[in-house]
């Protein structure tokens, strides 16, 4: 596959960035250190290039229902300005994607979804939409993404770019008169934007930020961020053989809409039930980290499930994991081991939020 | 007098006489960030040239550790249980485990120093 650039790709370079290709583009791992970061982020600011991230436009008379349709959150909820978390499923009940869903008007929506799901995500869209008065439009190369988190971010975005974010509440977003998308969202468990725009106009804003002296940030932290904060990544906690119930994602499932989605029905008899197997934290007493695929084993010998995300943690100065694990082996309190290389090293079920986001009420 | 061979896999050894001091080159050590944990083997382990020997750890990922050589871990580099990141600080000293080396013939399939250095620019 040939690996693509984001529009500020020649500015990570220029700032020495450690690159790496992620799906399917070379992006920013890190810059001066994944710590450093990291911990800006937690305590005053960081920005970080999402270009890769696609965009996909849903317009038409029947854009609404089409969405619900497809999507397990509700967005017949949503006022105007309006976005929500939730997942694309497939008629089984496995995950196609997780992603955003932004409501400009009734017959015109925003879907935001991840980068190595572009192909598939689009290729599942269109054929869902067969019988539907909606237009499908690939926007992905229309916007560049810039996220600006952390408690600083309010004001970061009003002295160096002139935006006022003041009056968005966490998921409202506004479209500026250029078409540029300002959105109190972000994938770090703390306060922060997100801004989509044409490419030119996102180069534009990051060369300000950098020059504002704000700490840019690779994708190192954006995943030991968002791992902190109990955030899923398609990938490790979501896939097409995982369903969102599974992951512990429920309250973004709306099996009671009206008409229901694709992939209710499965996840209502999923439910009905009693889940097989179930996303938990996990703490390990161990100097040495648990990674995604490592083996949880019970204490009798067995194999009881693996970790898919785990890290020596930033924040909590520990090595915690999320685990999918047989349903019996889910209650907080459990005792489990993990396969560490030769070793076995202890681990415990813990809650799965490891850091409780500051997000702007 | 010591002398430094290097494996592309960028462990180094360090060796006076038949003993050799093992861990990673600067350029590894710059490349993993800062190092959370180091897995070693214990004393009296046998290995064959080019076997895992351990594992080091940063907060991004955990890279496997091969042998240049076959030797017998005589002694595992304690001060790394409880400072790992005396590995970024100085690499060439904070070695990871010292061997007694068994086959010292295979010192000369490793690279020296020059040809190591060379061996990074090109596969940066």
């Amino acid at each position: 596959m040939e690996i693509k650039n984001t529009c500020l790709h020649d500015r990570h370079l220029s700032l020495g960035a450690k690159m790496a290709p992620f799906a399917g583009y070379d992006m920013p791992i890190e810059y001066e250190g994944l710590d450093a970061e990291h911990k800006a982020v937690r305590s005053t600011c960081g920005i970080f290039d999402v270009s890769h991230m696609g965009e996909i436009d849903i317009k038409g008379k029947e854009a609404l229902r089409f969405v619900n349709h497809i999507f397990t959150n509700d967005a017949a909820t949503l006022v105007d300005g309006q976005a929500a978390y939730g997942m694309m499923t497939a008629f089984d009940g496995g995950t196609v994607d997780d992603l955003l869903v932004y409501r400009r008007t009734a017959d015109d929506f925003m879907l935001v979804i991840n980068a190595a799901n572009i192909e598939k995500d689009i290729t599942w869209i269109r054929s869902q939409a067969t019988g539907y008065d909606v237009e499908v439009r690939d926007r992905c190369a229309d916007y560049g993404q810039l996220a600006i988190q952390g408690t600083d971010s309010e004001k970061i975005i009003k002295d160096v770019l002139g935006l006022d974010g003041s009056d968005l509440g966490f998921y409202t977003f506004k479209t500026l008169h250029d078409g540029t998308i300002l959105s109190r969202t972000g994938y770090t468990g703390e306060d922060g934007f997100e801004v989509y725009a044409a490419p030119g106009v996102i180069v534009e804003m990051w060369d300000k930020l950098i020059a504002a002296g704000v700490t840019p940030c690779g994708l190192g932290c954006r995943d030991t961020l968002r791992f902190e904060a109990g955030l899923p990544l398609y990938g490790d906690e979501l896939a097409d053989d995982i369903t969102p119930l599974e992951a512990g994602l429920g309250m973004f499932v709306k099996l009671d809409k009206p008409e229901g989605f694709i992939g209710s029905d499965a996840l209502a008899k999923q439910k009905a039930e009693g889940l097989r197997r179930k996303l938990v934290g996990l703490e390990i007493d161990s100097p040495a980290t648990a990674r995604h695929g490592f083996e949880l084993i019970d204490m009798d010998g067995a194999t009881v499930g693996y970790i898919t995300t785990g890290y020596n943690s930033i924040t909590v100065g520990k090595n915690i994991a999320f685990a999918l694990v047989k349903a019996p082996y889910g209650a907080v309190g459990t005792k489990l081991q993990v396969r560490i290389r030769r070793k076995l090293a202890p681990a415990k079920v813990i809650k799965k939020r490891f850091y409780t986001p500051n997000y702007k009420k | 007098m010591s002398k430094i061979y290097y494996l592309p896999s960028h462990e180094y050894i360090k060796v006076e006489g038949e003993t050799g001091y093992i861990g990673v080159s600067e350029y590894a050590a710059k490349e993993l960030g800062a190092v959370t944990y180091v897995d070693m083997p214990e004393e009296g382990d046998e290995f064959a040239a080019g076997d895992e020997f351990g594992a080091i750890e940063s907060r991004k990922a955990a890279s496997d550790l091969f042998t240049p050589v076959s030797g017998v871990v005589l002694e595992i580099n304690a001060e790394l249980e409880d400072d790992p990141k005396l590995i970024n600080n100085a690499p060439l000293e904070a070695w990871i485990i010292k061997v007694r080396i068994t086959n010292p013939e295979e010192l000369d399939s490793l690279m020296e120093e020059e040809e190591y250095a060379k061996f990074c620019e090109t596969h940066k």
